[in-house]
């Protein structure tokens, strides 16, 4: 075993633990700060385990999108709400979460028993790129475009909800009809605000 | 065939001689151009300090530092030491754990994306594949620190300092990559050397300013953004905020911050330098001279002189940059968040978006100057 090699194995095995340790701790912690930061810590780990397999834009990627927008959107939001409550203590929660254990374990054992007994097609030598970029455009722009295209799509449609969302101004009043409850399940539950007397009302 | 100096090559032989394996004498190597790149930019980002002061002191007709060695050059280092034998104070309803964890979490996100900033054709640490991506990736955890430093200091100033920086940042972020891309577009390529090559021709007719004039104030706008320099210090604007995140840091935690940030303006203008004013080249193609004078480029006192010229010129490019930021510091007022996030949202990210496309068609269209 050479110095590669060795480097390899040895951060192969800390960043599978710190994986593990992380994703049980998002799990497992009460404080619900602490979990959304030890998520960044998973995909950070991630991240590097796809830099073993030497998926390097891969990698990058996986730090850009769900360290750099995901997580700090997940923390963005628990901080804007920043309520110290603590959770009501649930009945019968010592079964439930026994319950929980039982039936996450036997997903598990699934699939350890899917991946193990599932003759996996394993290329010996893979040949080694100097960049993955160009393979994955290549492969984006031939056999994989219907999927690309399909989630750019999807991606806009999101892009556009989004946007209605925030400008509440196109959500319409709610019109009195007989069933006010069941109209109001499907409307907004959000109004616009009134705009304050003396703030800038000239910014659009 | 002999390919001018190596200097790993010429350290692991040296090893070699004094009775070490080859394998030794590498892993021995390794550390130290990550070393010295670190000891470098933290002593230019040192340089930034100093320079932010005798550049405001100019500004507002003062004097300066000036008792702390020749032109106060010494004021950083007294900064420096200051900050260390600081006491180290935690507040008493903080969060110790991530009160501890996110100026480190800045700190190593800051100077892990010098990685791959060149300062000449093999003076970085790693010609990574990803190159460009890769440091718009990383800078991208900073936020991450930031909020929670800004949660952890169980103070409110903080915590809007915290939320507003990483609102900024993701704002931002995406006009930075969008004008990056339209470059890595002309280039062919993400890693920061082939996109230096590919500006080396015609001196500095052919750096990238003059063919992404847009791309160039895009990303000028949101580097200062994404450094956190006024006009859009909002997160630390000390009038409403005392500090922002840095309110309750003293101490060696508050250096590593001071540290970063200026490391960060340090970033943005070498990004700047490598991107669009050519990086390491001259104004005028230095590889003509030596075929005028038939020096072979493998010389090894040609290859010195040429290597000292590349990095001088990477850092004036970069410290061009510096200084108009801190010019601007000192002449121009802070904006509004509203108007910061319109400024983002709805101006810098159409436009970027305009100009990417507008560099696919001159690309298909004049291949010639674009790149094809």
């Amino acid at each position: 075993m050479n110095l590669g090699e060795g480097v390899q194995a040895v951060s192969l095995v800390i960043l599978s633990a710190m994986t593990i340790a992380a994703a049980m701790g998002v799990v497992l912690i009460p404080n619900i700060v602490y979990s959304a930061f030890l998520l960044g810590g998973v995909f950070i780990s991630i991240s590097g385990l796809y830099l073993l397999l030497n998926a390097d834009f891969v990698a990058a990627a996986q730090i850009l999108i769900y360290v750099g927008a995901v997580n700090v959107l997940i923390l963005f939001a628990i901080m804007l709400v920043n309520k110290q409550e603590d959770y009501q203590a649930v009945k019968l929660s010592l079964v439930r979460k026994i319950t929980t254990a039982l039936v996450c374990i036997g997903l598990f054992c699934l699939l350890a028993l899917t991946v193990t007994s599932t003759p996996w097609l394993l290329t010996p030598n893979i040949a080694a790129v100097p960049s993955t970029l160009v393979i994955i455009g290549k492969h984006l722009f031939t056999d994989y475009l219907l999927p690309f295209e399909l989630a750019s799509v999807l991606l806009l449609v999101a892009l556009v909800g989004a946007i209605i969302l925030a400008r509440r101004e196109f959500v319409p009043d709610p019109v009195a009809t007989e069933f006010p409850a069941a109209e109001e399940s499907l409307s907004l539950l959000e109004r616009p605000r009134e705009q304050l007397v003396g703030s800038s009302s000239s910014e659009n | 065939m002999y390919t001018g100096i190596d200097l790993q090559q010429a350290l692991i032989d040296v090893l070699m001689g004094f009775g070490l394996t080859q394998g030794v004498a590498k892993v021995l190597w390794m550390p130290l151009p990550m070393l010295l790149v670190f000891l470098v930019a933290s002593v230019l980002a040192l340089v930034c300090t100093w320079l932010e002061r005798k550049v405001s002191a100019a500004a507002q007709q003062r004097i300066g530092p000036e008792y702390m060695g020749p032109f106060g050059v010494l004021v950083p280092l007294a900064d420096v030491g200051k900050l260390i034998i600081k006491q180290d104070i935690i507040p008493a309803k903080a969060d110790p754990i991530l009160f501890t964890l996110g100026p480190v979490i800045v700190f190593i996100s800051v100077f892990l994306c010098y990685l791959v900033i060149p300062f000449g054709q093999n003076l970085l640490i790693s010609d990574v594949g990803t190159g460009i991506f890769l440091v718009i990736a990383i800078s991208s955890i900073a936020p991450i620190g930031l909020l929670m430093s800004g949660y952890s200091s169980n103070n409110k100033y903080a915590l809007l300092g915290g939320l507003r920086a990483a609102a900024q940042s993701i704002s931002y972020e995406i006009p930075l990559a969008l004008a990056a891309l339209a470059i890595v577009l002309m280039s062919n390529g993400l890693s920061t050397v082939s996109i230096v090559n590919q500006q080396a021709d015609y001196g500095i007719l052919s750096w990238n300013v003059w063919r992404q004039p847009i791309g160039f104030v895009i990303f000028l706008i949101s580097a200062l953004a994404e450094c956190e320099r006024l006009p859009f210090d909002l997160p630390e604007a000390e009038e409403e905020l005392v500090a922002g995140y840095q309110t309750e840091y003293t101490g060696v935690k508050f250096m590593l911050f001071y540290g970063s940030s200026y490391a960060n303006l340090l970033l943005a203008g070498l990004l700047v330098a490598v991107l669009y004013l050519g990086g390491w080249e001259l104004p005028f193609p230095i590889d003509r001279i030596s075929d005028w004078f038939g020096i072979s480029k493998n010389t090894p006192w040609w290859q010195i002189i040429t290597a000292s010229l590349g990095i001088t010129m990477t850092l004036l490019k970069a410290y061009l940059f510096i200084f108009t930021a801190i010019l601007l510091r000192w002449t121009v007022p802070r904006v509004r968040i509203d108007q910061l996030l319109d400024l983002g949202w709805k101006f810098l990210l159409p436009i970027g978006l305009v100009n990417l496309l507008l560099t696919a068609a001159f690309k298909i269209a004049l291949p010639n100057y674009f790149g094809g």
